[in-house]
């Protein structure tokens, strides 16, 4: 079993394997990175940081690509961006 | 601000640039290699979460550590400050990478088409699902259907099936004669043929269609149920996750930044791979698709010819030229059918980043109207999504790259005018 680190999501505590990236993080508990400007629900579409719609506010830094960022112990990702 | 230098700078880390780093610094030059992701090996190479990276992945920085090659890893080069000095945000703040020569290894995006229901979560590009996947998506059990055009489907669909996924179909845009054509063309490259056929043996069991497309994704919220066209059929699926794009196209908003000549999509260069600007030198998918063989020969080239020994060793020119006719080949047999275009209708968002809709862009003649008038392209991605896909539906060439690159902080910006202008620009976006 991979080591496991605390992730918080818009307060919310998840679990997940250390190593994997915040998008796929997200993905697996069918949480969205973000809201488009029409309101809709967005997830990642192109995996490797092109397409932008992964993109949440990590550490309190607004913009980024989550699909770039790989978990971290106690990271905080909030889904408002 | 951090200041770097060093004889060749090479941007991107996948096949081309891994080669042409080896290349440069077995010349004897003082190599700096950046790549926005952690890793190198780019996307084809691309090292999964909880495993080692592919062998010529890991071959090639092997000698490229060998030999002092200096990686800047999650390093996104962002723009150009003169003429060979490079700016890049890295983990760490701000860079400018001074290079004596560079050499542009950008590579490919996959080209989405939008058709309704596209923007629902679960809707990916084909490579974009195999990414994520890498990076820790969980594929195992789940459903999926893969569409688009390309071999790269068929890449994806294998890699998917080894993970534990129902791949549901494969389904194809292009004519089944066209790609038996392409197939049999693969007799001319018998390591093509090996591969295509272990391919086709993996993926044994699922349906394979032709002349077929996604033409509708539904559900509340999130991707539920997918129907496709198959000749003049139509089947739906309830599905988890769907696996889509239509080709590739090289990204060369670098290049044209530095003032090379971009024709037909792809950075222009000559024998020795250079471009039409001195001491900047394109290798692999920046200059035209033709896949990861042919990447890593132009690799191999530029970065000689980048460390000053400029005619390419005659063997490497002769695959060169035989990948190029493998590459246009590729280019005709998938070549996107007309019918495509009336996959999006007049409500289907096309410019994710701002949510604009087909209906909104019809009455404009090219990007730049339809941007000032719809802000279609002016989101973060810069029309990297949305851009391919107006080219094909509108016929409209491709936008140009605006500075930045890429969304930078703050800490990244420095203080000239030209910055401050293309930062202002982008932060009113936020």
């Amino acid at each position: 079993m991979p080591e496991m680190v605390r992730l918080v999501v818009d307060g919310l505590e998840l679990q997940v394997p250390a190593g994997i990236t915040v998008a796929a993080a997200l993905l697996n508990r069918r949480l969205v990175a973000r809201r488009s400007v029409g309101g809709e629900p967005r997830a990642p579409l192109c995996g490797m940081g092109s397409c932008f719609e992964c993109r949440a506010t990590v550490d309190g830094r607004p913009h980024t690509r989550t699909c770039m960022v790989r978990v971290r112990n106690g990271l905080d990702v909030r889904t408002d961006d | 601000m951090t200041e770097l230098s060093a004889d060749v700078v090479v941007v991107g880390a996948g096949p081309a640039g891994l080669a042409a780093a080896v290349a440069a610094a077995e010349a004897g030059a003082h190599v700096i290699l950046t790549d926005e992701q952690p890793a190198p090996g780019g996307q084809i190479w691309r090292q999964p979460w909880d495993a080692q990276p592919p062998a010529p992945s890991r071959e090639l920085w092997r000698r490229a550590e060998h030999r002092g090659v200096r990686l800047l890893p999650e390093t996104a080069v962002f723009g150009v400050q003169e003429a060979r000095c490079l700016r890049a945000a890295s983990p760490g703040g701000a860079v400018t990478i001074r290079a004596g020569a560079i050499v542009l290894a950008t590579g490919a995006l996959e080209r989405m088409l939008p058709f309704p229901g596209w923007t629902l979560p679960g809707v990916f590009a084909a490579g974009g699902i195999q990414a994520l996947a890498k990076s820790g998506l969980e594929v195992a059990g789940k459903r999926i259907v893969v569409a688009g055009s390309g071999p790269l489907l068929l890449a994806v669909a294998a890699f998917l099936k080894r993970q534990g996924a129902v791949v549901l179909g494969i389904f194809e845009q292009a004519e089944a004669m066209a790609v038996a054509r392409f197939a049999g063309s693969l007799l001319l490259h018998p390591g093509k043929l090996r591969q295509a056929a272990a391919l086709l043996g993996e993926l044994t069991g699922i349906p394979g269609h032709h002349s077929a497309w996604p033409v509708r994704a539904e559900g509340t919220g999130w991707l539920e149920r997918l129907t496709v066209r198959v000749g003049d059929q139509e089947q739906s699926f309830e599905l988890d996750f769907l696996a889509c794009s239509f080709g590739l196209v090289p990204v060369t908003g670098l290049a044209e930044l530095l003032g090379c000549r971009v024709e037909s999509g792809a950075v222009v260069v000559d024998r020795q791979q250079r471009t039409t600007v001195p001491a900047v030198f394109a290798a692999g998918e920046a200059t035209g698709i033709g896949g990861v063989d042919s990447a890593v020969i132009e690799g191999a080239i530029a970065g000689a010819a980048a460390a000053g020994s400029m005619d390419p060793a005659p063997s490497l020119d002769r695959r060169r030229n035989r990948e190029q006719a493998f590459a246009r080949r590729l280019a005709l047999a998938f070549r996107l059918r007309p019918e495509l275009k009336a996959l999006c209708e007049a409500d289907t968002i096309v410019c994710r980043c701002e949510d604009v809709r087909f209906g909104a862009l019809i009455r404009y003649g090219d990007a730049r109207e339809a941007r000032l008038a719809t802000r279609c392209g002016m989101g973060p991605c810069q029309g990297r999504m949305c851009g391919p896909a107006l080219n094909f539906l509108r016929g409209w060439p491709l936008p140009r790259p605006a500075l930045p690159l890429i969304p930078v902080t703050a800490r990244a910006l420095v203080t000239d005018a030209t910055d401050r202008t293309a930062s202002a620009t982008f932060f009113r976006e936020s």
